[in-house]
């Protein structure tokens, strides 16, 4: 399933599922990702699974790249290898103090905006990565018609919990960074839990996403 | 613990970025946090060594202004490494201090760490342990995404820390090391290395580029020659480590630290060779940097020589 293994830099294998981003590929990075996990081999450093990418990252002292490579190449992982699915329901609220790109998604799309939030809150989306900053998750697909481009300037603060949709994809942001994505909306919920160090994500690729809709009031109570 | 019985720096002035760092956390990129740790990982392991600590015990980093600590306790050594002014306050009078040499402070005897010369990191520690809080196996503040000790943040004035340990049979060490600078960062040409124009790759490796203010513990953004770029400026955001060079739409090159974002959709021109990245980063705003391109074989073996050659340090410690 992996087509090339590449080296980046001098001390990660760069292991290529092909360059469509789709869910087939992404499930067989996510399958290899969580079995090269369970395998726990002495000196991977850092496994980072994206959409049809896998980064294994090595300690230089232990492993030199071809040696690896060649481990990496004769793992086996059966077809019918499940991959473990969470279905997890996360409340949005998008008041006008939230939803901060609704008119401009309005405009790109040519949607009015109850329209593009229904269509938004109809879909279940799933999880290809989380990552850039800590738990962000990576979502996807949005329909066709619902697709539009980042920011051509990105904001230099995105607020923390901001739901936002780029392209076929949507996110969360965990935490107040500079960021380009459309912002529909607002989530209460903690979706990374820094004192949980054993499971800090509340979402993991490959789970499902259920994003629902509530009042400004149901927001503030979640809230406290 | 009986206030008697405490031993602690009081912090007088905080310095710049002043935080714990260790080794840093391994295995967590897939869910966005970096490895943090040391940016220096020489100055980290010369130092815990002539302090006879643990090799992963945490350690004081700060960046071009060290902080003014005032100490309270029984007696204990304490030592910097890097390039690194400092002056030793005490009721006898004041002395400049040395990098890579141990000095006793006793109760009210302060250290005034004032500068790095020519380099960004130094590093500060004792032979005792820090009483710090260690998030997934590591004590290393990340302060993007506010990880580690002292509520993820970077100290500040009147902040305590609070020494749990001295070890009593300490003996105090030195170690004649005047530092090792670079003229060029060797560098494995990238995964989209053939993304940019054939000029603008040669430009990449003949031309120098300025390392600008915008420099921190997540990346390193360099002026010079736009690179351009003849197929996309984006490509689908996938996993990242820290030395590659990525280049931002508008052309310039930016170079991935230790508390880099793990994912990013810039294209990669190349990846600095793990034996060059200690060296890297210690080079300040302002200074001009020259890429070289080497093969595989040559980073991995570098590497060995770069280890090689520290622990040939360590060994002249005494």
């Amino acid at each position: 399933m992996i087509k090339n293994i590449l080296n980046l830099g001098d001390a990660a294998l760069y292991c290529d599922f092909g360059s469509d981003v789709n869910q087939e590929i992404n499930s067989n990075v996510i399958k290899y990702f969580y079995h090269i996990k369970k395998l726990n081999l002495k000196g991977i450093t850092n496994l980072t699974p994206s959409y049809n990418k896998l980064i294994i990252s090595y300690d230089l002292n232990i492993h030199s790249f071809l040696s690896l490579k060649k481990k990496i190449e004769n793992i086996e992982i059966k077809e019918n290898n499940k991959l473990e699915k969470n279905l997890i329901e996360i409340p949005v609220c998008c008041d006008n103090n939230f939803a901060l790109d609704i008119k401009r998604v309005e405009n790109k799309l040519k949607l009015k905006s109850e329209i593009i939030l229904e269509k938004f809150f109809s879909k279940n989306y799933f999880c290809y990565m989380t990552g850039f900053v800590a738990g962000m998750p990576f979502l996807g697909d949005l329909e066709k018609d619902m697709r539009l481009k980042r920011l051509e300037t990105p904001r230099v603060k995105v607020p923390k919990g901001s739901v936002g949709i780029t392209e076929q994809f949507c996110n969360i942001y965990t935490f107040e960074t500079p960021g380009g994505w459309n912002i529909l909306g607002n989530t209460p919920q903690n979706i990374f839990d820094t004192s949980n160090q054993s499971n800090p994500n509340l979402v993991n690729p490959g789970d499902t996403i259920k994003f629902y809709r509530i009042t400004l009031n149901q927001y503030n109570e979640i809230k406290r | 613990m009986k206030s008697k019985d405490r031993n602690y720096f009081k912090i007088l002035r905080a310095g710049i970025n002043t935080t714990y760092q260790d080794l840093g956390r391994n295995n967590l990129y897939h869910i966005g946090i970096p490895f943090s740790g040391a940016m220096d990982k020489r100055n980290f392991q010369l130092l815990n060594s002539l302090l006879q600590n643990d090799y992963n015990s945490p350690v004081i980093e700060f960046a071009y202004q060290g902080p003014h600590l005032k100490y309270f306790g029984k007696d204990i050594f304490f030592c910097i490494s890097g390039n690194v002014s400092f002056k030793i306050i005490t009721k006898e009078g004041v002395i400049d201090g040395n990098s890579y040499q141990c000095y006793l402070l006793k109760n009210g005897d302060e250290v005034d760490i004032h500068s790095t010369n020519k380099s960004v990191y130094g590093y500060f520690s004792i032979n005792g342990t820090f009483g710090v809080d260690y998030y997934w196996g590591s004590c290393s503040i990340n302060t993007q995404a506010q990880i580690g000790p002292n509520n993820g943040n970077k100290f500040s004035k009147d902040l305590e820390i609070e020494i749990i340990d001295i070890n009593n049979s300490f003996n105090k060490r030195k170690l004649d090391y005047l530092g090792s600078t670079i003229e060029n960062i060797r560098v494995i040409k990238g995964t989209n290395y053939d993304y940019f124009s054939e000029s603008s790759q040669n430009k990449f490796f003949k031309e120098s580029f300025k390392i600008t203010k915008l420099s921190d513990r997540m990346g390193m953004r360099l002026e010079g020659p736009k690179i351009q770029n003849i197929v996309d400026p984006n490509i689908k955001s996938e996993g990242l480590v820290k030395g590659v060079i990525q280049i931002t739409s508008a052309g310039d090159p930016i170079i991935m630290l230790s508390d880099h974002g793990t994912i990013g959709g810039y294209p990669k021109i190349a990846t600095v060779i793990s034996a060059d990245y200690d060296r890297l980063v210690q080079l300040t705003p302002g200074s001009n940097i020259k890429f070289k391109d080497v093969s595989l074989e040559d980073a991995e073996t570098l590497y060995k020589l770069y280890q090689m050659e520290t622990n040939n340090i360590i060994s002249q410690i005494k």
